[in-house]
């Protein structure tokens, strides 16, 4: 627990890594410096396009480059990955079912002190609703590396959300096996389950400690194929909890807990309550700050946890 | 160009206009303005320039066309009708529920169809995308785009180009359809692109004119294009829209409306009557 990296950083180390391995290529709209596709194209500059301030023709050049066989990586912000050039990705992408891989980067308010243009809070919402289209959202940079390698062996259109900011390594680089469709049980408590995903999967691990202090136990299960959802394991959990809290750095309106509530709906209804950004924007500051004002933090999912124990038929 | 090559060429013209307008009519929808004005482009490209194999679309090393001003789908379908991709009789279940002739082009399951397209603006990227993608497998194939002139007031379009000028994509070829008119009136009015040669230009281009519905001025169009290197070329193609059928050129109401049984029989009789 002691190594700390970004979810971005994973991202560009495992492109370079796996460069060597697979026959792929990547693009970047003029941000490689921050997604760290530039850690691939320092050891692939051949294999290596940048696209320029331009998203939405760097998402359409990417379809027209998976059209002729090849597996190709486009990268920029979430924002102007998912946001700015969301029609791009479902008309040229998601519609045909084409082979590309979107890395998205500095998803979320973690981006910090850019503020609001800059932190994607949709994303999740807006990629899920694309037909065939695969959401990953990796909680540290073992899960990413991991994502990473499934990603390329997989044929098919595939959004993978990395941060900006460093966060704990959870996983054993060697025991863990990226497994899409299946949710990962981190604690298995049987008074509330917390659903995170991304950032949020360190605080929701704090936030259990916090209520094994108050008698409660937390089954906290880390979400990193959002789509497809592990829905299985999500009713098993409702049964067996019967209280549910889903922590998302994201809307509260589209996102995980949205989804998690659909699941859960469908198969043993029981309360579920939400933690990530309430229908408003970011804005510029520290990140320990922003995330005290936005609520992400282990004090509130515990608050929250409580409150859906108290819920509980 | 000898004569047979060009008779064969200017059936072939009709007879994609035929099929096109056999597709709108059972459709009671669809495009058939910016179709018909395309017709001797596709002709030509199918049945003159386009290295490709009916009994294998999917052959890696074909030359590839996207149709960026994907709602004209129904000349792509009547191209690939006459070139033997898919059956002829299938063009008049166009725009149908149980067809697999959509409105815009689908890749996924219209045999010959490179792209997927239809919104405005994304067929040209796509279409360096995959010239891209032949520079990088050291292939010879060459990559066509059919642009609309009301398309290049999306920005997208630029960006492409700025692109394809960049990486040097000599294997990339527009065919820009200059017939002047968009749904909402005369191109000029609505938000004027013009002028187009010299936006291309100053794009890193290499700028041919030619006019879209004479085959000897396509053919040294596309010659020239095939010629340069260093640079993606862009044909800037004069044409008529609705060209073939008197009531439909230059009208701007034939932009999107389909021709009832008598105006249907007109046009047929008028194109039959053309050769």
């Amino acid at each position: 627990m002691a190594d700390k990296i970004a979810t971005r950083e994973a991202y560009g180390n495992a492109l370079a890594e796996f460069g060597e391995k697979y026959d792929f290529v990547v693009l970047d709209a003029d941000l490689a410096a921050a997604t760290k596709t530039g850690t691939f194209k320092k050891k692939f500059p051949d294999r290596f396009f940048d696209c320029g301030i331009a998203e939405g023709n760097m998402i359409s050049v990417a379809a027209g480059i998976a059209t002729t066989g090849k597996t190709v990586f486009a990268s920029s912000f979430a924002m102007f990955a998912a946001g700015r050039a969301f029609e791009q990705v479902r008309n040229s992408i998601g519609y045909p079912h084409l082979n590309v891989k979107i890395g998205a980067t500095h998803a979320g308010i973690t981006v910090g002190e850019d503020g609001a243009t800059h932190q994607c809070l949709e994303d999740i919402a807006l990629m899920r609703t694309i037909p065939g289209m695969t959401v990953i959202s990796p909680a540290d940079a073992v899960e990413a590396r991991a994502a990473v390698e499934w990603a390329i062996n997989y044929k098919g259109p595939v959004y993978l959300r990395f941060g900006r900011m460093a966060v704990p390594v959870l996983f054993d680089k060697e025991s863990y096996k990226f497994r899409i469709g299946k949710n990962i049980r981190l604690t298995e408590g049987k008074d509330v389950a917390i659903y995170a995903t991304g950032v949020t999967v360190n605080f929701a691990l704090e936030a259990a400690k916090l209520l094994e202090a108050d008698g409660i136990s937390a089954r906290v299960v880390n979400v990193a194929s959002i789509k497809p959802l592990d829905k299985a394991e999500i009713a098993a959990t409702a049964a067996d909890t019967g209280a549910i809290v889903v922590a998302e750095e994201h809307n509260i309106i589209g996102g995980l807990g949205e989804a998690v509530a659909s699941a859960v709906c469908e198969s043993c209804p029981v309360h579920v309550l939400k933690v990530g950004v309430e229908d408003r924007f970011g804005k510029s500051g520290k990140v320990p700050a922003l995330l005290e004002m936005y609520g992400l933090t282990p004090a509130n999912i515990a608050a929250k946890a409580k409150a859906a124990v108290a819920l509980r038929h | 160009m000898d004569q047979v090559k060009l008779a064969e060429l200017k059936k072939t013209a009709a007879d994609i206009r035929l099929g096109i307008l056999e597709g709108i009519h059972a459709a009671s929808s669809g495009h058939p303005g910016g179709s018909l004005s395309i017709a001797e482009i596709m002709s030509y490209l199918y049945f003159s320039e386009m290295r490709v194999d009916p009994s294998n679309p999917d052959w890696p090393d074909r030359d590839r066309l996207v149709l960026s001003k994907g709602h004209t789908a129904p000349a792509l379908y009547a191209a690939l009708a006459e070139k033997g991709f898919i059956p002829k009789e299938d063009l008049k279940t166009l725009r149908q529920a149980d067809s697999y002739l959509e409105g815009h082009p689908d890749m996924k399951h219209t045999p010959g169809c490179d792209m997927t397209t239809g919104s405005l603006g994304l067929g040209v990227s796509a279409a360096c995308g995959m010239a891209l993608a032949g520079k990088i497998a050291g292939k010879d194939y060459r990559v066509y785009a059919v642009v609309g002139d009301g398309e290049t007031e999306e920005g997208q379009v630029w960006e492409s180009s700025m692109f394809a000028a960049h990486y040097k994509l000599d294997n990339l070829c527009y065919i820009l359809d200059l017939n002047g008119l968009q749904i909402d009136g005369r191109i000029t009015d609505v938000m004027n692109p013009t002028p187009h040669d010299k936006k291309f230009e100053a794009f890193g281009f290499n700028v041919i004119n030619a006019d879209a519905h004479d085959f000897e001025s396509l053919e040294k169009a596309f010659a020239a294009a095939r010629a340069c290197k260093g640079r993606p070329s862009v044909i800037i193609a004069r044409s008529t829209k609705g060209k073939g059928v008197s009531f439909m050129e230059n009208q701007v109401g034939w932009h999107g409306a389909a021709p009832n049984d008598e105006q249907y029989a007109q046009a047929v009789a008028e194109i039959k009557a053309s050769l």
